[in-house]
């Protein structure tokens, strides 16, 4: 069952974004929807909005943009409390270390093993 | 006083038309799938033609057309006067670098899109005005060197919006000789830079629409002729939504082209198949159709007076990151059987 709700939630976050671009010709771009969704989830998080969400459909909600915004909120607010202000900097990127750091990880190995050239 | 082959504001006259008496086209897969195929000279399936960068590979394709068009006319590069090529790159390096190769006394023309059209209108000029014989002109495109220049890395997958074009990847080569057989040049109007506010580099049919449209009215009146004058007007690569914008403009000029127009940009791909969104666009596109399918037809005598207008946008990476909006350019050529 949570497979079905994952796949319905994310399916219709994206669906939402693609009519969202493609209603405004395109004037929303791919820029804003990437910078959109990461502040959308780490606002709706702060205030304690995602977090059911999360609960509700897994992945469907923490694999889409909105997600790492999730991750980025929860991991500021864990930080604050550990480390006070400067936590709020440093729990943040700290929560999300998995993400970047797979990010810079299997860009090199792509990178090494095609040809990245566009 | 005006100027002796000068004819209103924008056109010169050429007394003795010089003759484009040799042309090739080459073009990548994707334009060798498409309609035009038989009109190509050679196309080259590999994307990387051989090399190992996007940016030598286009080098390449502008390189083998300038030599085939030479090949072709039995010219040696030292036979010929002068090279006028450009392409999009940033300093245009595909034009340097293949000008490099061959050491023909060379000038480097930017005009965007429109540059075999501009090459072929200051090729003329320069063999009308006796400063040559022989000129070689030639112009080229790639897909993935101007998504890189222009737009974003394709390994990034940015969807491409409904009024996107499609770069062709190719080049075309001419020569230009003062006596001979073949096409005759004998018009030339060169355009104004034109900017109505257009600021959405993909939706460049769109943006450079009006300086098609403002070239065109001016040819007109420089020259007293009509539409019906032409057997064809053939604008570069306005794409499918520009060539609506450019029709619905002339009309409100008095200019009802919309039976005797074509656009480059919509000729060289089957928009429906080959996912193109909105046609062809970028330097090869005007000049894989120009150098291929339309010398063709003029050879033939199944078309025998063209008005070809090559359409340029002239942004840059920066200005559109600046917001600004879009000049564009057009200029127009005469060709006749």
């Amino acid at each position: 069952m949570i497979f079905l709700k994952a796949f319905v939630v994310g399916g219709l976050i994206c669906v939402a974004v693609q009519i969202l671009m493609d209603r405004t010709n395109f004037k929303v771009t791919p820029g804003h929807v990437l910078v959109g969704l990461v502040t959308a989830g780490v606002v709706l998080s702060a205030v304690g909005a995602y977090e059911p969400f999360v609960k509700f459909a897994g992945a469907g909600a923490t694999v889409p943009l909105s997600g790492f915004g999730h991750i980025l909120a929860q991991g500021a607010i864990k930080g604050v409390q550990s480390g006070g202000l400067l936590g709020a900097f440093n729990g943040a990127v700290a929560a999300a270390a998995g993400g970047i750091t797979a990010a810079v990880v299997f860009g090199y190995f792509a990178a090494l093993l095609f040809k990245p050239k566009g | 006083m005006p100027a002796e082959k000068k004819v209103g504001a924008q056109t010169v006259a050429f007394a003795k038309p010089p003759v484009v008496s040799a042309t090739a086209a080459i073009a990548g897969a994707k334009e060798g799938q498409g309609p035009l195929a038989d009109t190509f000279d050679k196309v080259i399936d590999d994307p990387y033609c051989g090399e190992d960068s996007w940016e030598r590979a286009e080098r390449r394709l502008l390189q083998e057309a300038l030599e085939m068009a030479l090949k072709k006319a039995g010219l040696k590069p030292r036979d010929v006067d002068y090279l006028l090529a450009g392409d999009l790159l940033n300093q245009i390096i595909s034009a340097n670098f293949a000008a490099r190769a061959l050491a023909i006394p060379f000038i480097g023309l930017y005009g965007a899109c429109s540059t075999i059209y501009e090459g072929l209108a200051v090729g003329a000029m320069l063999i009308d005005g006796g400063f040559a014989e022989k000129v070689l002109v030639g112009s080229s495109s790639h897909y993935a060197t101007a998504e890189k220049q222009f737009r974003f890395p394709t390994e990034q997958g940015v969807q491409r919006t409904p009024t996107a074009q499609w770069t062709v990847t190719g080049a075309g080569a001419l020569i230009l000789t003062a006596t001979g057989t073949g096409p005759r040049v004998t018009h030339a109007t060169i355009g104004r830079v034109v900017d109505l506010g257009a600021g959405d580099p993909y939706n460049m049919g769109a943006a450079m629409a009006p300086a098609a449209a403002d070239t065109m009215v001016h040819h007109f009146t420089d020259t007293r002729r009509r539409v019906a004058d032409y057997d064809l007007l053939l604008t570069g690569d306005l794409g499918f939504y520009g060539k609506t914008l450019l029709e619905e403009l002339m009309r409100s000029y008095g200019h009802d082209i919309a039976e005797r127009h074509n656009d480059c940009g919509i000729l060289i791909f089957d928009r429906e198949n080959q996912d193109v969104h909105a046609g062809g666009s970028g330097c090869g596109c005007p000049a894989t159709v120009t150098c291929g399918l339309i010398m063709r037809r003029l050879r033939e005598r199944k078309l025998n007076r063209v008005l070809g207008v090559g359409t340029g946008a002239l942004l840059s990476p920066l200005t559109t990151g600046q917001g600004e909006t879009i000049p564009t350019v057009g200029h127009a050529v005469v060709l006749e059987s």
